[in-house]
């Protein structure tokens, strides 16, 4: 929903559904109705846990990059850069256990080095794209694949493992829960709810919109772009640290493969949110809420054999491009 | 980066052939896919240790080795080494059959050796030595493993590889392996040989299904998601989880006699050792190599993994 779009829809206030903003949450309650239909366990306690978990990784790292997006920029680099600082955090980690033992000293050194490496590698994209100033696709599109060759060079080309007995201390990270609810939708949850927060009520979030709706107006309006941009980088970074933490408990593990394909889906979990490509307006609920589709799509062809699992992409694609043309109807219509 | 320290040496190598390449010294090139996955890291680990190894043995030798991360890449890299170095024999793992059967036909028109491993080539007879990974006999060994442990038959549930003819070949002899043994397939998906795809799927599986006796991971980094998983569900039925390849993790776990991990079955990363040894000696002695050698998939047990298990291998 970009200013134009927003335009009209205020000077003459409309009575009919507005698709814009209930697109998403029609294509989420659709899926779950079909899922519900589909298979009885759909609903299901375990299930629902499963997925809101697995959903926490892309959905933290899809907060950041909504307000990338919004302010008109973009970043690639986010899956290498989740397997590069798992790498790391699982190397940091082993290589302080003989000294801090098995405990949680070992673990929050883990925990700092990953945000710190997050904020870092934020912070070398923001700076590239604004003081160097190239384009954010190109500075990203270089360093994911620095990071992911980094990855793939400290594991030898394998896999880096946590140390076992430390892995059964950490693992409640991923799997233990706070009221039924495990820890990975509680942090998903309080990262959500805070970036709700950055974008609407705070100045930050009016800066980035008015960045990605025209820079040069942010400018003349002393909105300090620069500084807005990098930061947008940097707290994306950070939450790819926050991701990042509650990965490696999961598995234990980190890969070249680790992370493949992240930065597309937190990408297309922004877009089918609502928030516009070439920045100007984001949505966070949005965004969640596009999280969620994706990772309901693939539970459910997952629950079912009707679908030749060949076909898996190819009706996540297309659910995708709906969930957008369901918001963009009405827009193009007007 | 390896493959950096690898280029360099090529370089360096090629900067100086008059120098170093008398008219007995012979080049064998190696061209492989980069170690962006578990196996992959295997094959390179393998493929540089032989060369330190076979470069110390026979001083008439040298040997080029280069790391593609794609198939337009790796037919760069074949192209070099005929221009730069030209090479006297070639060992190939094509990223891809289609793409590279071309330049590696071309190759082998020059008079150049060609050994090809794992991947065949879209087209026969280019080759002189096919080295061969047997994917019919991976799923066939795991099949008869199954058949074995399930006497009763039983509901188990497969996670494939990513969409391929490998991976088609694997599970089309799996389930002629358990045809008419009562096991049954009750869920078939695909986890691309990844550990997250393979949590996933396998946790979906865990909602879908109440009763599941024995999962086909078929892949030893796919077992280590399926069996993270399990350990998630606290489900008791599965009995146990057959990966495959050969991962020293997973090796480890069947020689300490893990019950859920009671066996595996190989595709070694080795088989690179394999090709680069055979077309050495090829080259630095009358003993016939041309012709297919095919490396048996065999089934890793409690009593014969400490033969598989190389504890210095990424992989």
């Amino acid at each position: 929903m970009s200013a134009t779009a927003e335009g009209p829809a205020r000077s003459a206030p409309r009575r009919k559904i507005d698709f814009h903003v209930l697109g998403p949450i029609l294509a989420l309650a659709a899926l779950i109705v079909l899922g519900a239909l589909i298979n009885g366990n759909f609903l299901s306690y375990g299930n629902l846990s499963n997925v809101l978990s697995r959903s926490a990784f892309i959905g933290i790292i899809a907060v950041g990059m909504t307000f990338v997006i919004t302010a008109g920029g973009l970043d690639l680099s986010v899956g290498s850069m989740a397997a590069f600082i798992a790498g790391l955090m699982i190397l940091v980690m082993n290589a302080a256990m003989p000294a801090t033992g098995t405990g949680l000293a070992t673990v929050l050194i883990g925990m700092a080095a990953a945000l710190a490496a997050g904020l870092a590698a934020g912070l070398l994209n923001g700076l590239l794209v604004t003081r160097a100033g190239i384009e954010p696709f190109i500075v990203t599109l270089g360093t994911m694949g620095v990071y992911r060759s980094l990855v793939t060079w400290m594991a030898d080309g394998g896999t880096l493992s946590l140390d076992f007995d430390l892995r059964s201390f950490y693992g409640p990270v991923y799997y233990g829960t706070v009221a039924g609810i495990s820890w990975p939708i509680l942090v998903f949850a309080a990262v959500a709810v805070a970036g709700e927060i950055a974008m609407r009520r705070m100045p930050f979030g009016r800066h980035c919109a008015a960045i990605g709706a025209s820079e040069k107006v942010a400018r003349y309006s002393a909105v300090e772009v620069d500084r807005v941009r990098l930061a947008t980088y940097a707290a994306l970074g950070l939450l790819v640290g926050v991701a990042t933490i509650m990965y490696v408990p999961r598995l234990g593990s980190a890969s070249a493969s680790t992370g493949l394909l992240w930065e597309l889906e937190a990408i297309a979990a922004v877009i089918i949110g609502g928030t516009v490509l070439k920045g100007g307006s984001g949505r966070i609920w949005g965004t969640v809420v596009g999280v969620l589709i994706l990772s309901l799509i693939g539970n459910i062809l997952n629950l079912t054999d009707v679908v030749s699992p060949y076909l898996n992409g190819a009706i996540q694609g297309g659910i995708i491009i709906l969930a957008v043309l369901m918001q963009r109807g009405s827009t193009a219509r007007e | 980066m390896n493959k950096l320290a690898y280029l360099g040496l090529a370089a360096a190598l090629a900067a100086g052939p008059v120098l170093a390449q008398d008219d007995d010294t012979q080049v064998i090139g190696v061209s492989i896919p980069a170690a962006t996955h578990g196996w992959a890291g295997g094959l390179n680990f393998h493929a540089q240790q032989t060369v330190e190894r076979l470069e110390e043995t026979y001083p008439q030798l040298d040997f080029v080795l280069a790391t593609a991360s794609g198939p337009a890449q790796q037919v760069n890299d074949i192209e070099d080494m005929v221009a730069t170095r030209n090479i006297d024999a070639l060992v190939v793992l094509p990223f891809e059959s289609e793409p590279l059967t071309g330049p590696v036909a071309a190759v082998a028109e020059r008079g150049t050796w060609v050994t090809v491993v794992d991947r065949g080539l879209s087209q026969e007879g280019i080759e002189d030595l096919y080295v061969a990974g047997d994917n019919a006999g991976f799923g066939r060994v795991s099949g008869q493993f199954f058949a074995g442990r399930l006497p009763e038959g039983g509901k188990i549930v497969v996670l494939r590889g990513i969409p391929t003819t490998i991976d088609n070949e694997r599970v089309e002899n799996f389930q002629a392996a358990i045809e008419g043994t009562g096991i049954e397939i009750i869920g078939m998906e695909h986890g691309n040989w990844n550990r997250d795809d393979a949590f996933t799927v396998m946790q979906d599986f865990l909602s879908r299904h109440p009763q599941i006796d024995a999962v086909w991971a078929s892949d030893d980094d796919m077992a280590v998601g399926v069996l993270a998983a399990i350990r998630q569900s606290g489900r008791e039925d599965i009995g146990f989880v057959l990966g495959g390849a050969g991962m020293k993790e997973m090796v480890k776990r069947v020689a300490d006699g893990d019950a859920m991990v009671p066996a595996d079955v190989t595709y070694p990363p080795g088989m690179i050792a394999t090709a680069i040894e055979m077309t050495a000696v090829g080259l630095v002695s009358d003993a016939p190599v041309s012709g297919r050698f095919t490396i048996g998939s065999v089934l890793v047990t409690p009593e014969n993994a400490a033969q598989f298990y190389y504890p210095d291998s990424p992989f």
